[in-house]
């Protein structure tokens, strides 16, 4: 097998896995959205979904070794700072972020 | 579609494209020193459209995987989005080849706004969505194209530029805290969300993701009454 032949093999095989995941329970659970248990289910889990992503999205954190995770946690408390005053969600990401590059970039707490 | 679903979509997306162009980006250098030509670091972001499993696709191009083996860590690492779809079978409501892309392009990124969407008077939330997943899908593929094709030359010091995504879910978070105002599913995600990153590192999402689920289950009188 070629290189590039390998290699459309792969992204197939990937676009198909991925597509396959994605549309397994709209077929298997086809016309049951009224069911209480998946209503249920669609009104509860995008918070704790939504829960999990932050988690998910801090785990290489190192709380262990300088600065112990300051930079996210400060980062954080201004997005969530700056959401609870102005519910401007676009506002609230670009202040939080813009700190935490400085912070990291900068090493303002190394 | 409509100009204004249009602009609305934007709107919300734009932090989608402030994380996904340069991790994009980051996907697309690693890709290209393997020696593929950037048009196929384009190809994985038009048509797999999965961070995570793109990045996990450069280690096994590398290391020459068996198709097997590839559809197999496929499956695995993105079997969590079998619940994303558990919980849209009311909302995506569209129909044909609409839904379809929907479906296909409902990364954890996509999941977040759309669940988190309030309806707007006069607009067309199927299409809203179909926008927004299409917006992401764009801002994807130009990440990945940008980075193939700027390889090493790629100078902007963009550390740090991925909290963007990290802020994003945070907002979300606060949005469904303000919709649910009820503690119960936030608490229950926490508790498995930190024991998952304890014990399971490398397959945190999916762990946290199904045992939330078997939890809020076990709890659904008590969530229920306190609504």
């Amino acid at each position: 097998m070629t290189d590039i032949s390998y290699l459309l093999g792969v992204i197939a095989v990937m676009t198909v896995a991925t597509f396959a995941t994605r549309l397994f329970p709209f077929v298997v659970l086809k016309g049951k959205g009224d069911h209480p248990t998946l209503d249920f289910l669609g009104r509860y889990m995008p918070p704790a979904v939504m829960t999990i992503l932050v988690l998910y999205s801090l785990k290489s954190v190192e709380l262990t070794s300088a600065p112990h995770g300051a930079n996210e946690l400060i980062a954080l408390s201004i997005t969530t700072a700056v959401h609870l005053w102005k519910r401007n969600s676009l506002l609230s990401i670009i202040s939080g972020t813009i700190f935490y590059m400085t912070a990291l970039q900068q090493g303002l707490f190394l | 579609m409509n100009a204004s679903t249009l602009k609305h979509a934007f709107k919300s997306s734009l932090p989608v494209m402030f994380g996904y162009v340069p991790l994009g980006m980051a996907f697309g250098v690693l890709f290209q020193n393997l020696g593929f030509a950037w048009y196929y670091a384009a190809a994985m972001g038009i048509f797999v459209f999965a961070g995570a499993a793109q990045f996990m696709a450069v280690g096994l191009l590398a290391a020459h995987a068996g198709l097997l083996e590839v559809a197999i860590a496929t499956l695995v690492l993105n079997s969590r989005h079998m619940f994303f779809g558990i919980s849209l079978l009311k909302r995506y409501h569209a129909k044909g080849f609409k839904k379809l892309y929907m479906i296909f392009g409902l990364t954890d990124e996509t999941y977040s706004l759309v669940t988190s969407a309030r309806s707007t008077p006069g607009e067309d939330d199927q299409n809203y969505y179909a926008a927004l997943t299409a917006m992401n899908h764009s801002y994807w593929v130009a990440g990945c194209t940008l980075g193939a094709l700027l390889g090493a030359a790629v100078e902007f010091d963009a550390r740090g530029m991925d909290f963007v995504l990290t802020a994003l879910f945070m907002v979300l978070l606060i949005e469904q805290w303000k919709q649910i105002k009820n503690p119960v599913p936030f608490i229950i995600a926490l508790a498995c969300g930190l024991f998952s990153i304890w014990f399971f590192a490398e397959q945190m999402l999916l762990v946290a993701i199904g045992l939330s689920i078997t939890v809020l289950f076990a709890a659904k009188s008590k969530i229920e009454v306190a609504k």
